[in-house]
């Protein structure tokens, strides 16, 4: 910086990536969402049939990815992981949107010893590394996939309630919600009409990153065995068995491996750009992304 | 500032009863017949082991009376016998608590060495080629999970550099050079995912200091361009670093589990994964304790630490 020119907010991130962020993002996401709707029709094979003889085949005409150990076609396993990985994710942000959003306002909105009480349970939380709490809970409930929601949705919640009790407990004293009150509005209308409303952009923000957050660590958990159960074709866990034959074919993880990294990727992507949207001041700056 | 550290070491007291807590609920989560799960089906049937196990956990009192007498045997140092291999769980982890600590310190240290000249970079060539690539590779870095960026390493290890793996792991009280040289693979992809977050708090912190007015005055009085980026903004800038580098240790510690299992190394993380595996429930329980307090431990001592650097915080 050698002109010494104070910058400003709209100067500060490269403009061309910040407007090509939403587009990626987009992009990706939109295609996740696609192989996941769409994995009958677009995958080759079924995710479960084997070829025998065709073990470990390299990537080639007939199979665009290659196979995996046992004669699998690993674009088919690819396409349906995504049925996988989205079928955890979005229940589990969605469940914990609903019920953290619901939480959060209704501590911000009456405090009280309610909301001292939870800020307490909260801290707890936080204080686990995420993973950990996560490998613990499904290991103690035993793994299938509900259990696997639930942790994560548990997990994921206590995010939501402190963004929607912060952002209540900041519109609730402004003038249009004393004004509103003073009208005869009820608790319920100011809620949804006023605080929710108000609140909308940022849980958007908040659900596309949770969204990343969750994939990678299902991703994670599958990885270790305690996620999605084989022959159920979770990247994590393709990616966990193909580790033992990288050497020879680093298909069985690149493969899985490239298709976990662009989840989050296009998650990540559409909130970044979700939040410049929002607050194009601050954009690029302040991103706390665990 | 006693007041504050005063009154941050009271709440530490509600969060480590909290942790301890829903630790000892974890093994109550079980569905089914705890005595029956924790044994097995076949020694379950052994009148004599049930007995045993049953004095042992204290579980033929009330769940409160338990609670208490499990936290005061923590308290002791007494974490509990291991279900499986019957040694004690504070021995096993004593025995790789080194382990987990040198992959995080080493880690966090990658982290920081490659995150903060990168944030610094992006920051003063903000909006060009280097910060658009410096964003690209945060983004990349922090969407690739870790066990990826390890087993990648992994690959290309044994192809490019095969004299690393040899290496194994090596006690660093043993033989140090060697150790930290074996451990360098799993911390740098441990590190990298870190680093990329490191890079873009510093960018962000950067800007806002080098927009501020006493960087304009240091500019105008004719100081050097070096000296404005490294003496008046970077030391400003670095605050804010330190403030998240706490949260980052958190799940560093998280990932620290993962990347062991990769990279098989015998840390806590593996001493867990393998419990979990075994359902050796109290070594599961003793280890999620000891690296949950440990890692808020560190957040406090960080968070503490950034209000000595910063002295114009408010202790409120």
């Amino acid at each position: 910086m050698s002109d010494g020119s104070p910058r400003t907010g709209a100067a500060r991130s490269p403009r061309a990536l910040r407007s090509g962020s939403l587009l990626a993002g987009g992009l990706i996401v939109a295609g996740l969402l696609a192989a996941a709707l769409a994995a009958p029709w677009l995958s080759p094979y079924a995710p479960t049939r084997i070829f025998p003889g065709a073990e470990i085949a390299p990537p080639g005409p007939r199979f665009l990815l290659g196979t995996d150990e046992v004669g699998r076609d690993i674009l088919s396993r690819l396409l349906y992981g995504a049925r996988v990985s989205l079928g955890v994710a979005i229940p589990s942000v969605g469940l914990a949107a609903l019920a953290g959003t619901t939480l959060g306002v209704g501590l911000g909105y009456w405090g009280g010893a309610p909301d001292l009480l939870a800020m307490r349970l909260f801290d707890v939380l936080f204080a686990f590394p995420p993973i950990l709490l996560a490998i613990a809970l499904v290991a103690a409930l035993g793994p299938s996939t509900v259990n696997l929601i639930l942790t994560i949705a548990v997990l994921t919640l206590p995010q939501f309630a402190m963004l929607a009790r912060s952002a209540t407990l900041a519109v609730k004293p402004q003038d249009f919600v004393q004004a509103a009150r003073a009208l005869g509005a009820s608790h319920g209308r100011i809620l949804c009409a006023h605080v929710l409303r108000n609140i909308t952009p940022a849980l958007a923000v908040q659900t596309s990153l949770s969204l990343s957050i969750v994939i990678l660590v299902e991703a994670a958990l599958s990885f270790l065995g305690l996620g999605t159960q084989p022959p159920a074709p979770s990247w994590g866990g393709m990616l966990s068995r193909g580790r033992q034959y990288m050497a020879i074919a680093p298909w069985l993880v690149l493969g899985p491996g490239l298709a976990i990294m662009l989840a989050v990727l296009g998650f990540n992507l559409l909130g970044d750009a979700q939040r410049d949207l929002l607050d194009p001041r601050r954009a690029a700056a302040d991103r706390r992304i665990p | 500032m006693a007041a504050y550290v005063g009154t941050r070491l009271l709440l530490l007291i509600p969060t480590l009863v909290g942790v301890s807590l829903l630790t000892f609920f974890l093994i109550h989560l079980i569905p089914g017949d705890l005595v029956t799960i924790l044994l097995g089906i076949t020694a379950s049937q052994n009148e004599q082991t049930r007995q045993a196990l049953i004095h042992a956990l204290h579980l033929d009192r009330p769940l409160a009376v338990q609670y208490l007498l499990w936290l005061g045997a923590v308290l002791r140092g007494d974490l509990g016998h291991s279900l499986v291999t019957g040694l004690s769980v504070r021995d096993e982890l004593v025995r790789s608590y080194p382990v987990t600590l040198q992959l995080a310190l080493m880690a966090m240290a990658i982290a920081l060495a490659a995150g903060i000249p990168m944030g610094v970079l992006a920051a003063t060539r903000a909006g060009r080629a280097l910060d658009a690539s410096t964003r690209v590779f945060s983004l990349l870095f922090i969407s690739a999970p870790a066990f990826f960026i390890g087993t990648v390493v992994i690959i290309a290890g044994a192809r490019y550099a095969p004299w690393l793996h040899t290496l194994g792991y090596v006690p660093f009280a043993e033989q140090p050079a060697r150790s930290i040289l074996g451990m360098l693979p799993a911390a740098a992809s441990l590190g990298l995912a870190i680093s990329a977050i490191i890079a873009r708090f510093t960018r962000s912190s950067m800007l806002d200091v080098l927009g501020q007015d006493f960087v304009r005055t240091a500019r105008a009085k004719g100081v050097a361009d070096r000296a404005v980026v490294f003496k008046h903004a970077l030391r400003n800038a670095l605050i804010p670093v330190v403030a998240t580098a706490g949260t980052q240790f958190v799940y560093l510690i998280g990932g620290a589990v993962i990347i062991e299992e990769v990279f098989a190394l015998p840390g806590m993380g593996r001493l867990v994964v393998n419990a979990i595996y075994q359902r050796d429930y109290t070594t599961i329980q003793g280890a999620v304790l000891v690296l949950t307090s440990g890692a808020v431990l560190v957040n406090l001592t960080l968070d503490l630490l950034y209000h000595v650097i910063d002295r114009r915080i408010l202790y409120a």
